[in-house]
């Protein structure tokens, strides 16, 4: 059926379950509901001023059928709610851990080898895997719909949630607990890996185990990088303002900084931005942006830049 | 049924007085009725323009109507001045101070000065609100630490206009209780009682006791942001959580002190029009105080993905499906009385009939919500924009409508047009579910709320659903237009239109000025409708002759 997302990890199967319960024993009142309300409405429409009706008053067994019916149907939906819930908080013990730090707004994910990686989450197929999780600044919430999972993340605690994923793909991430200006710019994709193709991965030999990324011309990987590392959430490539300066025409810009001192953005001013962004912000913006540095590759950012060049 | 003879040559209709101060100062519960339904008939028209532009934003998945931000303090007004302005004094403050001294028998509440100091006190929290308004906050309508401590948005100056128009809320519910403990007519017992007041008396309870919480809250973030008290920062030792306990604890009562009141419309409203006595009396009336008193136990639902034990969201969970049975008990009762009825399809009973059918989608689609596997993949997404919205507005506004429609010659002694109104009313109804049943969808799909911008596949229902709010926005423009142009050309209303047999309708349209001319006796219950000889059956929840 499609009015379900995806169904790619071992709970969603079993969300869908309960979805599907409580889809029908809602349809079945609903119906019923409607069904005799619009039937009295027209049986008992009122055809003459001065027709007369029964004294009725109230009526003992009904009023205790239609209590305990829905009474028994509620809690057997809350204990299957229940049951499913339980099993979606419990990790297996041969979970793999990742750490995921939201950020306004950005996904850092740290994985048991030394790996980071920026809005995109890695894992292998059939692995289950177990989400460690806090945030930086404000809350923010890791949402899989494909995988019916969800977890607030909060400041100076850990959260965490697990899930096996089971399908090969990329899959959204969401930011489901607002967070600010680029809320709705939070957004993160999970590539799900064959078990041959993580290994790879793992080792560092390539992006995916595909196409390894330093073959495509500078310009084009940087505009990869500016829209999957999450640049996008912050800076426009038109004239709008978002969170931060827009990088249309950027090279050669000239302006004021927060501490009344000028700039000039070449090369050297760009890097360091990226690398450095406490350093030199421009007046009337906000310090709020991360550093990206061991995020980003060297070759990651002079492709950046080169992106940034072709946006005259 | 009451002896409440009224000699002709002595009757002032409560509208007579002319003059600003004629309304500002008085203390006619009537006219403070008047005062509130004005008051908080602008705020909705103002956050309903709101709602207008937020779904104009929302009709592309760029942001290229308003920029993020923008978005974002839009629909921070939008919750804001809809919930803590509009539908939380809503129909207590409006309907509540106009009908129950009337339904009673009463000539006023027990306070009429407080009553008066109630509304100056909300007066001064919207004047607060407007000032908030040069500079409005981005936070949403349930401000959450820690971003709320943080955002460079002035969140203190429309924390602190909420903050007083609490006070409000609780002198009147703290009023209203008072007035229907004491003042209630001779005869007028407890099991008489017209529905609107049990259910108006359960609000009152909630008001009392739930909204000193939110007041107290909101003192501590003003607090954490002028002080640097870490209450909810977790670098200082606070807890972001916590805030989210203390704010739904009274958030989510007060969900109820929406609702109740207009479930007691809804109950005053069908027996009349279906000219039956309202089916299981007592099975309403206690259920309004049992969802009363639930309600301040269900709280954190509102927050299972929030970080709390798993044993504390199972308990809550549970707690949440005990608060479907009373509401269950309701509708059955509300169709029941249908039954065998001379049903007239007058515009407040159209509204009431949508209210049952909107209300049981809200309802059930809360069932979704309670259960919490469920909850994990729908909670902030836009299943729960439209479960709230069926619940509010197909609820709480529909309510309201009604209410506006049924005692409007009554209130003003004068008629609207009845076919306009039942045609504002099914472009209300229809532009209500084109632009709400989507979002059901969209959530079920994963689409998360408070996105100013969206994923594109989300487009198609997006847009389906602000083409609705045109419809909706054009059938409540109608509806207006009618009510207003009754106010001046509409012809006198007759004391008694609908044949209701409950005491407010047995004076002048529009009543006198204390009410009634000498106080009624109450003989029998207020719902006395039909042929009486032969009673079909009588069971347990046949109260009202006690």
């Amino acid at each position: 059926m499609t009015w379900l997302p995806d169904v790619a990890s071992n709970l969603a199967g079993k969300v869908d379950g309960l979805l599907w319960i409580i889809t029908i024993i809602s349809l079945f009142f609903f119906v019923l509901i409607s069904v005799v309300l619009v039937y009295f409405s027209v049986k008992y429409r009122r055809k003459r001023d001065d027709e007369e009706t029964p004294y009725i008053t109230g009526n003992g067994t009904l009023e205790f059928i239609w209590t305990v019916i829905p009474s028994v149907l509620l809690i057997l939906l809350f204990v299957y709610g229940f049951v499913v819930y339980k099993e979606m908080r419990t990790a297996p013990k041969d979970a793999v851990d990742v750490t995921v730090i939201g950020k306004q707004w950005l996904w850092t994910f740290e994985y048991y080898n030394g790996k980071k990686t920026l809005n995109e989450l890695y894992v292998r197929q059939n692995r289950p895997v177990r989400m460690v999780m806090r945030a930086d600044d404000v809350l923010h919430s890791f949402f899989i719909p494909d995988f019916r999972v969800k977890q607030d993340i909060l400041p100076g605690r850990y959260t965490q949630l697990w899930f096996t994923p089971t399908k090969v793909g990329t899959f959204d991430l969401y930011c489901a607990e607002y967070c600010g200006a680029g809320h709705s710019a939070m957004l993160g994709k999970v590539r799900v890996l064959s078990p041959e193709a993580y290994d790879i991965w793992e080792k560092g030999m390539s992006v995916d185990g595909q196409a390894v990324a330093s073959t495509l011309p500078p310009a084009e990987l940087g505009e990869n990088v500016y829209k999957e590392k999450g640049c996008n959430a912050c800076h426009s490539i038109d004239d709008s303002v978002l969170i931060g300066p827009s990088l249309k025409g950027l090279v050669g810009r000239a302006g004021e900084l927060g501490d009344g001192s000028s700039y000039i953005a070449d090369e050297n001013y760009i890097r360091r931005s990226i690398v450095e962004p406490q350093g030199d912000v421009v007046k009337g913006f906000q310090p709020v942006m991360p550093s990206f540095k061991g995020i980003l590759s060297d070759q990651e950012i002079d492709a950046l830049i080169a992106y940034i060049k072709t946006l005259e | 049924m009451a002896d409440s003879t009224i000699a002709a040559n002595a009757y002032i209709p409560f509208l007579e007085k002319k003059g600003i101060w004629s309304w500002l100062l008085t203390t006619d519960h009537k006219r403070i009725g008047i005062l509130y339904l004005v008051s908080i008939s602008i705020f909705f028209l103002i956050a309903g323009v709101i709602a207008l532009l937020m779904r104009f934003e929302l009709l592309t998945h760029n942001a290229d109507f308003v920029s993020p931000h923008t978005y974002n303090v839009l629909f921070t007004l939008h919750g804001s001045v809809m919930v803590f302005f509009f539908i939380v004094p809503g129909l207590a403050a409006s309907f509540g101070n106009f009908l129950i001294p009337l339904m009673i028998g009463a000539p006023d509440v027990a306070f009429p000065k407080l009553n008066l100091g109630s509304y100056w006190i909300y007066l001064l929290g919207t004047l607060i609100l407007l000032i908030a308004l040069l500079q409005p906050a981005d936070t949403g309508w349930t401000f959450y630490t820690p971003y709320s401590a943080t955002t460079g948005t002035d969140v203190i100056l429309m924390t602190f206009g909420v903050f007083v128009l609490g006070f409000s809320s609780i002198l009147t519910g703290l009023n209203f209780i008072v007035t229907i403990h004491k003042m209630r007519a001779p005869g007028m017992t407890w099991h008489r009682l017209p529905l609107f007041i049990w259910a108006s008396y359960a609000t009152a309870v909630l008001q009392l006791l739930a909204t000193p919480v939110v007041g107290i809250t909101l003192l501590l973030l003003i607090a954490e942001r002028t002080l640097g008290i870490g209450f909810f920062d977790p670098a200082k030792g606070g807890d972001p959580v916590l805030f989210q306990n203390f704010f739904w604890f009274y958030s989510h009562p007060a969900v109820y002190i929406m609702i109740i009141p207009a479930m007691g419309v809804i109950s005053e409203i069908i027996p009349v029009f279906a000219r039956k006595p309202i089916f299981g009396y007592r099975a309403i009336a206690y259920s309004s105080l049992g969802i009363a008193f639930i309600s301040f136990l269900v709280w954190a639902h509102h927050m299972f993905t929030s970080g709390i034990s798993e044993l504390a969201a199972t308990i809550f969970s549970f707690l949440t499906f005990l608060v479907a049975i009373p509401t269950a008990i309701k509708v059955f009762n509300w169709v029941a009385t249908l039954y065998k009825g001379s049903i007239q399809l007058h515009s407040a009973m159209l509204y009431a009939l949508g209210f049952v059918f909107l209300f049981t989608i809200g309802g059930l689609t809360g069932l979704f919500l309670g259960a919490l596997a469920a909850d994990i993949h729908l909670h902030d997404t836009y299943f729960v924009v439209a479960h709230m919205h069926y619940v509010m507005i197909g609820g709480t506004v529909m309510g309201f409508f009604g209410a506006l429609h049924f005692w409007y010659p009554k209130w003003f002694g004068r008629m609207f047009n009845e076919s306009v109104a039942k045609l504002s009313w099914f472009l209300v109804f229809v532009g209500f579910n084109v632009t709400f049943f989507p979002q059901f969808f969209l959530g079920v799909q994963g689409m998360p709320r408070r996105y100013a911008t969206y994923p594109e596949e989300f487009e198609p229902l997006m847009s389906l659903s602000t083409f609705g709010s045109w419809i909706l926005g054009l059938g409540i423009l109608i509806m207006l237009i009618n009510l207003i142009s009754g106010l001046f050309k509409g012809e006198k209303a007759s004391q008694n239109p609908y044949g209701s047999l409950s005491l407010e309708w047995q004076v002048p349209s529009p009543p006198p000025l204390e009410n009634f001319d000498k106080i009624p006796q109450v003989t029998e219950w207020t719902y006395g409708y039909g042929k009486k000889q032969v009673p079909v059956q009588t069971g347990q929840g046949s109260g009202g002759l006690s």
